[in-house]
């Protein structure tokens, strides 16, 4: 979560209010992940560590090279590792650094319940605002890449911020910053692309036919892209999504419910009033204030 | 390496064989890359294992580990076959027309001179034949069937690609695209880098292994050029510098040797290094040998080194064997023969071969000092650690002496790279608690040692008594101080022979041009000589100006030697001066010198007409395609199997291994046979660590965590092995308890006709430190080493495997 300002919104989550989009004018950025000149070694990985200062447990070996073992909300960035046998009978170890997309059009922030838990900046990073996380768990249904994590200590929902606030005082993300072959570049998403079209002409003199840019259009685009080898099959990729979509219950949730639940809560609300003008206020026995006293006891002794 | 990190941009053909860069060294390898999409290049790897390196190469071939000789041999057949040699070159630059003398001979997998019973060779016939002018014979219309061109077809007209593939396990289709990819470079304009390291030298036929590239880098007119070279790349930080310094049991300073103990005066000494040049007009660079030599002993002795007492030469050690090195130093522990070690920066209960001989040998120690900035295993070697260390500390008499000491960012000094830069640093902190530099305590260990010497006097107090050192603190030289006395300095007034230009007395040296055989010059390290001049600390300078983008920035930094940043850097001009490539041109004659991007390798004025050779270093002036006899086990390479291997060498049963590998008798009874053990296995170093140092930083520890061994999928089936699960990996030296991590990576290899499992065991993990604790690769590698360096065989042996459960804590 960088210091970034509300001036700085596109979107916010939850949130009929109009972002001021004072900084529209700013360039959209993108990391571009060069899959094919990436060599696992991990400093990306080391970098986030560093850099966000976490620290995730020393885990176990689980049969690849691929640690930890899943994303968490202590591993923001993470290479998986697939080993592919191609159509020649040929091996391809295929390593993919996985951790946000930073969707043009983020599942995580339409789903998000809470106002302004999940907010989008001018320059397209899509970060969360953990003070106003309720921890509810919508972000990781309305992902289309499962990438935020829960905390079980605090409740609250972590992933890639894309380095927010190293890129809003103009420095590349650690990721960018640390990895030794070039492979994760930074800066405007058109420079990106122009890049990654570069690489591509290079892999399919290298025999790599379907090498193209994943930017999937499903989700408005993403800030991060990977340049593939095999475009066809994003899959092959330790299941990277080959047509991300956003759920379609939070699409719906967004689209038809939202409004039905809004006009529920008015209806609600008119009725209180309603009843309170026919009926009068509700009272509260003294049977109803000693149950409360009692329950509240014991969520007290309950560690 | 010949060349340089960046310069590796410059290659049309990467080929990393005996290493795996991408994994062990992922900084460099942005240059690999770089070859790649800014060149075109393409990276070929060839490698037990699907490695990470493998992951980003165009093309792959798998191999038994154990056999490069025989895949490198095949690949001179191929390339002589087909004729795909830069023919002017090879005429040109190497010794492919010098002929061999009469009686030299090979036979059933020996060349002559044998001698069984010392396992050695008597080397005499491996030389020229020498004309009565003293000059070597030579044959340049290559009719002569004993030139060395003529021999080394015969040599390797045996490793036909159905040969290759039978030894190796390569398939043939695959070796000889590889030799398609390496013979395209054969082009006078284009270049193919060998990137090696470990990989190669790790074997009982190590050095050799790298001959053999060399061989075919000279063949192909790679050596010298931009984009060209034989690349070693050093696995640990300043382990370039340690062997430029000669801290080695049989080296002095510069790579010079050591005297014997049969060369018991020094011009018996120098006799065997004159190096009278064996070719007309040639250089032949170690013809300064006396001054490299007299300079050093000025440096080292001060004013006691004279004339009369022919430098201080009593003075030296003499060696009884060739060199005590480190298998040698453990054998004799576990023999009562060494009862005290100091161990600076080295941790051998987990780098050195048969840990079980190398805790047994530590156990027999009335003292061991360990100096280090980090808590090693050996230093509590004596400790219970539970399977993973067990000990009777009770039963242990050694008195350990654990010195903490400093790390490199806690102190002022420079490190040597792998391309011989030799980069300053500056201290960023302080050494925490009672830490303290290497320098401190050797020195202080100096001074009461010779305080003792002094009052109670010993057998021969001279060598360390007369020792100089006139340092501003003699408790703690400072690193400038240290670097000026490798530079060396002028003793007297020093005029030029040339330029008439004075050096005065007393000031530092700007090269090795200006050392003296007279006593009037001191270098503590010839080849350093010019890194820290009277303008500046040389190797301070970080200036990353590349005036051709091509790789070579000259005031980065300084390289050894004389600031040049590619060895043999006349190579890659043609006989008449002219770049070989001219869109990557070194150095060029431009009709009165030699000039261009990097200081030549070669007299800056001497004119190409005169027809000096470019590989000044050798008496003939040529690179050498048959080694005379410098190396332990022959002029060619030959393939021998790894002293533990699951096959017979069916070039020569016979002679199966190395025969001249040194084995000591305790050692050799501790070799595993294939049917007990039937699988290869190979070890290495993964990315997230460097060697046993990292675990004891928790990023690392997280990123790779716990100790595991790599299997096939084939032999995980057979052997009920689950993805993840619990294996024993034995040898006959000891076992490991450890996850697998069954792979498509690593495939079955057919062998002779028979399928042969490899099994990859990384060799991060010990007992302390941040990560899991393991037992270490040490405990199942063999006991020997290659016949010149003794550097011990991790790369090729063998084991069994099976499945198992969780060791059982102590």
């Amino acid at each position: 979560m960088s210091d970034l300002q509300s001036q700085d919104y596109v979107r916010r989550s939850a949130s009929t209010m109009t972002p001021p989009k004072a900084r529209s004018y700013e360039d959209q950025v993108a990391k571009l992940i060069d899959v094919s000149r990436c060599i696992g070694c991990k400093a990306c990985q080391s970098a986030c560590m560093e850099w966000n200062n976490l620290r995730q447990e020393v885990g176990h070996f689980e049969g690849s090279y691929q640690n930890p073992n899943d994303l968490s909300p202590d591993v923001w960035t993470l290479m998986r590792f697939a080993e592919y046998e191609n159509e020649h009978g040929n091996l391809e170890w295929l390593i993919r650094k996985d951790g946000c997309m930073h969707c043009e059009d983020p599942g995580c922030l339409k789903a998000c319940p809470s106002p302004g838990a999940i907010v989008q900046y001018a320059n397209g990073i899509v970060d969360f605002i953990s003070d106003k996380c309720i921890g509810c768990g919508y972000c990781v249904k309305g992902c289309p890449f499962d990438i935020p994590r829960i905390s079980k200590t605090d409740h609250k929902s972590y992933k890639c911020t894309l380095c927010s606030d190293r890129v809003s005082v103009g420095l590349e993300p650690a990721c960018v910053k640390a990895c030794p072959t070039g492979a994760i570049m930074f800066g405007a998403k058109s420079d990106m692309k122009d890049w990654a079209q570069e690489r591509i002409v290079d892999l399919k003199s290298r025999g790599f036919e379907n090498a193209g840019l994943y930017d999937p259009q499903a989700v408005g685009g993403t800030h991060v892209m990977y340049v593939l080898h095999h475009a066809d099959k994003p899959s092959l990729y330790s299941g990277l999504p080959d047509k991300p979509q956003i759920s379609p219950v939070v699409e719906a949730w967004k689209g038809i419910i939202k409004p039905l639940a809004v006009a529920g809560v008015v209806l609600a609300a008119l009725s209180g009033f309603f009843h309170w003008i026919t009926a009068g206020p509700n009272e509260v026995t003294e049977e109803d204030e000693a149950e409360g006293e009692r329950v509240l006891d014991e969520a007290e002794k309950t560690p | 390496m010949t060349n340089t990190w960046q310069d590796i941009k410059n290659a049309n053909v990467v080929i990393v064989m005996g290493g795996n860069a991408a994994e062990a060294h992922p900084c460099g390898f942005k240059w690999v890359i770089e070859a790649k999409i800014e060149n075109g290049a393409k990276l070929v790897v060839v490698d037990p294992r699907f490695t990470r390196t493998a992951s980003v190469a165009d093309y792959y071939a798998p191999i038994r580990p154990g056999t490069d000789i025989a895949f490198l041999s095949g690949v001179i057949r191929y390339l002589l076959e087909n004729d795909k040699i830069q023919h002017e070159y090879v005429r040109s630059y190497t010794n492919a027309s010098l002929i061999v003398k009469d009686g030299f001979g090979f036979e059933d997998g020996l060349f002559t001179g044998y001698n069984e019973e010392t396992r050695s060779y008597d080397k005499t016939t491996w030389d020229y034949d020498i004309g009565e002018d003293g000059f070597a014979r030579i044959d340049d219309t290559w009719q002569d069937p004993r030139c060395v061109i003529n021999l080394l077809k015969k040599h390797v007209s045996r490793y036909t690609p159905e040969m290759v593939s039978r030894i190796t396990g390569t398939p043939q289709d695959k070796f000889l695209h590889v030799c398609e990819l390496i013979a395209s470079t054969s082009a006078p304009d284009k270049a193919m880098t060998s990137l090696f390291a470990l990989g190669w030298t790790q074997h009982s036929v190590g050095a050799q292994n790298i001959r053999n590239m060399a061989m075919v880098q000279l063949l192909l007119g790679n050596i010298g050029v931009a984009g060209g070279g034989m690349n070693a790349l050093r696995g640990h930080s300043n382990i370039q510098g340690l062997t430029d310094v000669g801290l080695l049991s049989n080296q002095m300073p510069g790579y010079m040797n050591l005297p014997s103990d049969k060369e018991t005066n020094f011009d018996v000494y120098m006799s065997t290094r004159g190096f009278k040049p064996l070719r007309p007009n040639q250089i032949s660079y170690y013809q300064n040998t006396r001054k490299l030599f007299v300079s050093f002993m000025k440096a080292l002795y001060g004013d006691a080194a004279t004339q009369e007492n022919n430098w201080a030469f009593d003075w030296l050690p003499k060696l009884d064997i060739p060199l005590y090195d480190i298998i040698k130093a453990f054998e004799m522990m576990n023999a009562g023969q060494m009862t005290g070690y100091i161990c600076q920066g080295f941790n051998p209960l987990q780098a050195f071969p048969d840990r079980g001989k190398i805790r047994r040998g530590l156990s027999k120690l009335k003292f061991l000092v360990t100096m280090d900035p980090l808590d090693t295993e050996t230093s509590r070697f004596w400790q219970d650690f539970g399977p993973q260390n067990p000990a009777d500390s009770a039963k242990i008499q050694t008195e350990v002496f654990q010195l903490p000491v400093t790390c490199f960012a806690e102190e002022n000094g420079s490190l040597v790279n792998s391309a011989r830069w030799l980069q300053w640093h500056w201290k960023a902190a302080e050494g925490p608690g009672i830490a303290r530099s290497d320098i401190w305590i050797m020195s202080g260990i100096f001074h009461r040692l010779r305080e003792l010497y002094r009052k109670e006097g010993g057998a021969f107090p001279d060598p360390l008594l007369n020792v100089t050192w006139k340092y501003t603190d003699p408790l703690s030289p400072d690193p400038e101080e240290l670097a000026k006395e490798m530079n060396g300095r002028a003793l007297a007034d020093l005029t030029d022979a040339t330029t008439g230009a004075v050096t005065t007395a007393g000031t530092l040296l700007d090269g090795v041009a200006q050392l003296r055989d007279d006593g009037t010059s001191a270098a503590g390290c010839w080849s350093f000589a010019g890194c820290f001049t009277e303008k500046r600390n040389q190797m301070a300078r970080r200036d990353a100006t590349d005036p051709r983008e091509q790789g070579i920035a000259p005031n980065w930094a300084w390289a050894w030697p004389a600031n040049r940043r590619i060895l043999y850097n006349r190579a890659s001009a043609d006989p008449a001066g002219k770049p070989w490539n001219p869109a990557k041109p070194i150095i060029a004659w431009n009709g009165t010198r030699w000039a261009g991007i990097d200081v030549p390798d070669y007299t800056p004025t001497l004119d190409p007409a005169k027809g000096a050779s470019p590989f000044i270093m050798n008496d003939e002036g040529l690179g050498r395609l048959f080694a005379r006899k410098l190396m332990a086990e022959g002029p060619f390479p030959e393939h021998y199997e790894p002293m533990e291997s699951p096959v017979e060498n069916v070039l020569h049963p016979k002679v199966k291994n190395n025969p001249a590998a040194r084995v000591f008798a305790d050692d050799r009874a501790n070799f595993g046979n294939p049917k007990n053990f039937p699988y290869v296995a190979t070890t290495y170093r993964l990315t997230e660590h460097f060697h046993f140092w990292t675990k004891h930083a928790l990023i690392n520890a997280i990123l790779q965590p716990e100790e595991f061994v790599e299997v096939g999928e084939v032999l995980a089936k057979e052997k009920g092995i689950e993805q993840g699960g619990w294996v024993k990996v034995s040898s006959k030296r000891g076992e490991v308890v450890c996850k697998a991590y069954v792979t498509k990576r690593i495939k079955p290899l057919m062998v002779d006709g028979k399928h042969t499992h490899v099994i990859g065991v990384p060799l991060h993990w010990g007992f302390t430190g941040q990560a899991r604790k393991g037992y270490g690769a040490n405990t199942l590698t063999p006991s020997v080493g290659d016949a010149n360096t003794q550097t011990p065989e991790f790369k090729a042996f063998l084991v069994n495997i099976e499945k198992t459960s969780a060791p059982v804590p102590a």
